[in-house]
């Protein structure tokens, strides 16, 4: 343990480096010779080209070439693909449209990519890309996703009639339905989930460059997964093969799910370095990152639980339509799949569930996975239900959830998730007491008498991190493995490097990962490295997402360091003549127990290198690698509440106390869980009181700068209450959780059930803004 | 951004005779509008006159109840003036509410009344205050001076060079923020004068930008109390819709902001 190892609050080792804008993002990076690119977009939602004809904007100065999509067709770069096979229940598979990196047939979304202008400067290359003229013509575009289903709405990809991708259940049908037919009760509601756009704060960026002496490729990107990045690159779009194709994430400021998929412009850096000769650069400005960075979210759902007269759930129907905008990203079918109804169960033993999910085109931004990525939709569809259903009911919410907690663990849920350890009423208890729930009534008439509507909501969320067990997934339909790998290089003065497939955007893994060896060997923190991000130094991995660094990632650690730690133990024992299994490893030093013969750690590291004096047989070095790959998802899980105040004159809602007690597992550095739990909550409160996508009918995007596109500000949120109450996870040796996406996953819920307590109407969507409240409020009197 | 030529003006002649001189100009002020406007490439001055250096046109000055502000006064200069906040707090306090500190710091109060954004703070104050708009031609009154979205009775050339008014009895602002710009979704101005007349300004709810509520004014007029106000309904049809408000509820704002500005004063 000691003040730097597991479980210290250690200050963050990277923040140096952020703080004092010594930070090295993509867009920092600079080669001899480099020049910059602008993308020619389409102004359409949906259109045919008929020409693109870039004569004039090749003439103009500083211009180095203009390509199109033909030209990228002709050159045999492949279709952005997306990597999770899902069969509708009829067994066809999904059906996926082609996306074109730059399109040369059709454009199906405003921002689409038709061309690359590469110039001397950016200032050059846009002027340019202004004068490429493309002729579209236009064709009719469908926005919303239920009525794309709907006959003779414009299609926008033959390949899947209605605009229909998948039509996909999970769940017994009979048994669920037959629940309902016999309930004492029957809560019936319909949810929205609102699209969302990421906001990282570095908007996205790639630098391609091509080597024509070794025939060989760089792309420096803004990836979460550089390794995934490759090898997508590398098999599906013909770039390059991998061992030609070298990856850099280098730093990445926030990437939330975002900068997890490939997209078309770094495919299209680096095709187009090689057609021009030059190295291009190109980094997304905020406008282009709002109409192109993958959004979030956006379902529309039906939900009917059912109650027996005790109260305790019998089943739960859902019936969900899922926005996957234009074209089908990387992950874009897990998400409202394997990662959202599987977790339908929430905390509660319910006997029967069934979910059926059609997924739809529409000429939007594509969608995909963000912070939380499904579990977020379960959990706010579930913690909607439940509250309305304690009202209807006539009993407290925390009594509702009380008499459905699952109790028992290992508990197999009707879809597919086993979770295997938990305790949901101590995360209620904990919050409730933190809150002061029993003392609100006394809050709510003292702020009656200010004239404000006080009102408290709860939301009690389980979500499945540490993705994946590799088989377990391979069978759903993923296209990867979802193991991890690292590598421990103890150099010959016994600093020490790790190697990780993990990605650090935002997370501290330059601390926690370092914290996991300082704990193991007691040497000091600054001793140690940790590695990420560059194919050419990390040999293969997944990268991070679904709160899975903690889980999967240090479990890697954890297993290339149990390596290293018997063969020092080896050296040391030969070194003192002792035997290995007498070897202890204590402050930086390798003793022999219950002696004063001992080792310095870098004498022994010295020794292996050296290799003067090592047992027989031994290979020199010390360097040991390991891949882990997880026997089952983690479950953390917690409760959260909140309340609030809404002015009943403008609709406006302050937030006066959000409590958060989580259940992360073994925490290896509190105040990076706090931080992360902080800005989930964020986020999450950012949903459901600010944020939201607009297209208008055309398929022009309304909310494409922050003049229309509301994030949460400082002054939008109450200083938190954070507690952790943890269960260690039986399944990976450090016995974690995850933590990344909590906030982000059981907040929305527990505002809008506070908020829909205040006014007095449960009928309310996010974002939860004045306009709306006021609305509700008033509808309800 | 396109490419343009940068000129710092000495005085408000020379701006005047560099505008002149130049193909497409524009002044600038504290560039907080027009520099983003330019960014997008929504704009293309061949020419950039900067005012900010103009002796004449700083600094605010407090003659007993009359008060003159240089148009290139920043935001953080009248948020912050002690003489200004001793006769008429309600400008200063509007002020303080303008954007964040980087805004306040460049933006100026000339630049905000040229610009006449409907959701702009300033254009309100003036219509409350019954300001009079000072340019280097004439004299303007402010009920004369906005005239619709983005509109002003500036001409070609014309350089806004102060503003005029006279300190109310009682005035105040109120304004309920757009949760993304934090511009005003409604702003309600009310003033008082010496001479008891009463005046209503109402910006970021306008379809045509601010404008006066007369039926406020008048009951008002009669009774200097929130009460006063409770009978009044405020008509939506002329009121902005958007993705943040609709009419209704805008019009809903102007009477909740009216009330507590009255209550505020
Ligand atoms: C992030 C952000 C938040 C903001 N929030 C608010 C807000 O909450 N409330 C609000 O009211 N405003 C807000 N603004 C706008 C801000 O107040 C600007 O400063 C103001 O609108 C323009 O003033 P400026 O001095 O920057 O003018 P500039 O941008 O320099 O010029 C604006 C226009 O006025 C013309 N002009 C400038 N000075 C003169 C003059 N003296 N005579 C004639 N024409 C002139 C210019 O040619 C140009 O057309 C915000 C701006 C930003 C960037």
């Amino acid at each position: 343990m000691g003040v730097e190892g597991i479980g210290a609050r250690v200050a963050r080792k990277e923040d140096k480096r952020f703080l004092t804008g010594k930070g090295r993002y993509t867009d920092d990076m600079s080669v001899p010779g480099m020049k910059y690119a602008v993308f020619v977009r389409s102004p359409h939602a949906h259109a045919k080209i008929v020409k693109v004809d870039a004569s004039a904007a090749r003439g103009m100065p500083g211009v180095i070439g203009v390509l199109d999509g033909k030209q990228l067709l002709a050159d045999g770069i492949g279709n952005l693909i997306c990597g999770w096979m899902i069969h509708s229940k009829d067994g066809s598979p999904m059906k996926m449209g082609a996306w074109r990196p730059l399109a040369h047939e059709t454009v199906r979304y405003v921002g689409d990519a038709v061309a690359i202008v590469v110039a001397d400067s950016v200032a050059e290359a846009r002027d340019a890309a202004e004068a490429v003229v493309v002729e579209y013509r236009e064709l009719p575009v469908v926005i919303d996703a239920t009525r794309a289903l709907e006959a003779g709405q414009p299609q926008l990809h033959p390949e899947a009639p209605n605009n229909l991708i998948f039509d996909w259940q999970i769940g017994d049908e009979a048994a669920t339905d037959t629940a309902i037919a016999a309930a004492a009760h029957v809560t019936e509601v319909t949810i929205h989930n609102n699209r969302l756009s990421p906001n990282p704060m570095e908007p996205r960026a790639a630098l391609g460059i091509y080597d024509a002496g070794d025939d060989h490729y760089t792309c420096y990107t803004t990836s979460q997964n550089p390794h995934v990045a490759r090898l997508v690159m590398s098999a599906f779009y013909n770039v390059a093969p991998e061992n030609k194709l070298r990856v850099i994430a280098p730093d990445v400021g926030g990437g939330f799910g975002s900068k997890i998929y490939i997209y078309p412009e770094e495919i299209v850096c680096l095709w187009a370095s090689k057609r021009t000769g030059v190295p291009v650069k190109w980094t997304s400005d905020r406008t282009e990152a709002f109409l192109t960075d993958a959004h979030g979210r956006d379902h529309v759902s039906k939900v009917k639980m059912a109650f027996d007269a005790n109260n305790r759930i019998i089943g739960l129907k859902v019936d969900t339509v899922a926005n996957l905008g234009a074209y089908m990203s990387l992950f874009s079918s897990a998400v409202p799949t394997y990662l959202y109804a599987t977790l339908l169960s929430g905390q509660y033993a319910i006997p029967a569930i069934h979910a059926n999910v059609r997924t739809v085109y529409t000429n939007t931004a594509p969608v995909d996975a963000y912070r939380g990525a499904g579990r977020p939709e379960a959990t706010y569809l579930l913690e909607r239900t439940m509250e309305t259903a304690a009202r209807e009911l006539g009993v407290s919410p925390a009594e509702l959830r009380r008499v459905n907690f699952i109790r028992s663990f290992p508990h197999q849920t009707p879809v597919i998730m086993n979770y295997d350890a938990g305790d949901y009423e101590a995360s209620l208890e904990a919050a409730m007491k933190a809150a002061d729930w029993n003392g609100f009534a006394a809050r709510k008439a003292e702020a009656e008498r200010r004239g404000m509507k006080r009102g408290i909501g709860m939301s009690c969320y389980i979500e499945a991190c540490g993705i994946a067990p590799s088989a377990a997934v391979g069978s759903l339909g993923a296209g990867v493995g979802l193991w991890e790998s690292a590598e421990v290089r103890v150099n010959a003065v016994g600093t020490i490097e790790v190697l990780t497939g993990s990605h650090s955007h935002g997370q501290g893994h330059e601390t926690t990962f370092a914290q996991l060896v300082a704990d193991r060997f007691g040497v000091p923190l600054d001793s140690v490295n940790i590695v990420h991000g560059d194919t050419d130094k990390v040999q293969m991995g997944m990268g991070t997402y679904g709160s899975r660094s903690g889980a999967v990632g240090m479990s890697a650690v954890v297993k290339a360091l149990d390596k290293v730690e018997a063969k020092a133990k080896k050296i040391a024992a030969h070194l003192m003549e002792a035997d290995e299994s007498d070897i202890v490893i204590e402050n930086g030093e390798l003793k022999v127990a219950g002696t004063d013969k001992a080792v310095p750690w870098f004498q022994m590291a010295l020794a292996a290198y050296t290799a003067h004096n090592l047992p027989a047989g031994m290979e020199p070095g010390l360097k040991e690698g390991a891949f882990y790959d997880p026997a089952n998802f983690t479950f953390p899980a917690g409760c959260y509440i909140c309340e609030v105040e809404v002015d009943p004159d403008t609709g406006r809602t302050k937030i006066v106390q959000f409590v958060a007690a989580d259940d992360f597992g073994n925490i290896i550095n509190p105040m990076i869980v706090e931080g992360q739990v902080h800005g989930g909550l964020a986020q999450g409160i950012g949903q459901a009181l600010l944020e939201g996508v607009h297209y208008d009918a055309s398929g022009q995007l309304l909310t494409a700068s922050y003049m229309d596109y509301a994030m949460p500000r400082a002054d939008d949120l109450p200083s938190f209450q954070v507690s952790t109450s943890n269960t260690p996870c039986p399944n990976n040796p450090l016995g974690i959780k995850g933590c990344g996406e909590a906030g982000a996953i059981g907040s929305p819920p527990a505002l809008i059930n506070a908020i829909t307590d205040a006014i007095g109407n449960n009928a309310l969507t996010m974002p939860a803004t004045p306009q709306k409240v006021w609305a509700a409020a008033h509808a309800a009197k | 951004m396109y490419e343009t030529h940068y000129h710092r003006a000495s005085s408000v002649q020379d701006a005047v005779s560099r505008m002149e001189a130049a193909g497409e100009g524009k002044y600038v002020s504290g560039g907080m509008t027009l520099i983003p406007t330019m960014k997008q490439r929504l704009a293309s001055p061949s020419d950039l006159i900067d005012l900010r250096h103009i002796a004449e046109m700083q600094g605010i000055t407090v003659n007993g109840r009359s008060v003159r502000i240089g148009a290139a006064t920043t935001h953080y200069d009248v948020a912050s003036s002690a003489a200004l906040k001793a006769v008429c707090p309600a400008i200063c306090h509007l002020a303080s509410h303008i954007g964040d500190p980087h805004v306040r710091h460049m933006g100026t109060i000339g630049g905000s009344i040229a610009n006449n954004d409907p959701a702009a703070d300033y254009p309100a104050a003036m219509l409350g205050l019954a300001a009079t708009i000072v340019t280097n031609r004439r004299e303007v009154a402010a009920d004369d001076f906005f005239a619709g979205l983005f509109e002003t009775a500036l001409e070609d050339s014309e350089i806004i060079t102060a503003v005029r008014f006279d300190a109310p009895a009682k005035a105040a602002y109120q304004k309920f923020a757009n949760p993304a710009s934090r511009y005003a979704m409604t702003g309600v101005f009310v003033a008082k004068g010496d001479d008891g007349a009463v005046r209503v300004a109402v910006t970021g709810a306008g379809a045509n930008g601010v404008f006066r509520q007369a039926e406020m004014e008048a009951a008002l007029a009669a009774n200097w109390s929130p009460d006063a106000l409770a009978t009044i309904s405020v008509d939506a049809s002329d009121l902005l819709s958007d993705i943040h408000a609709d009419a209704a509820y805008r019009a809903n704002l102007v009477k909740v902001m009216a009330k507590r500005a009255v209550a505020a004063a």
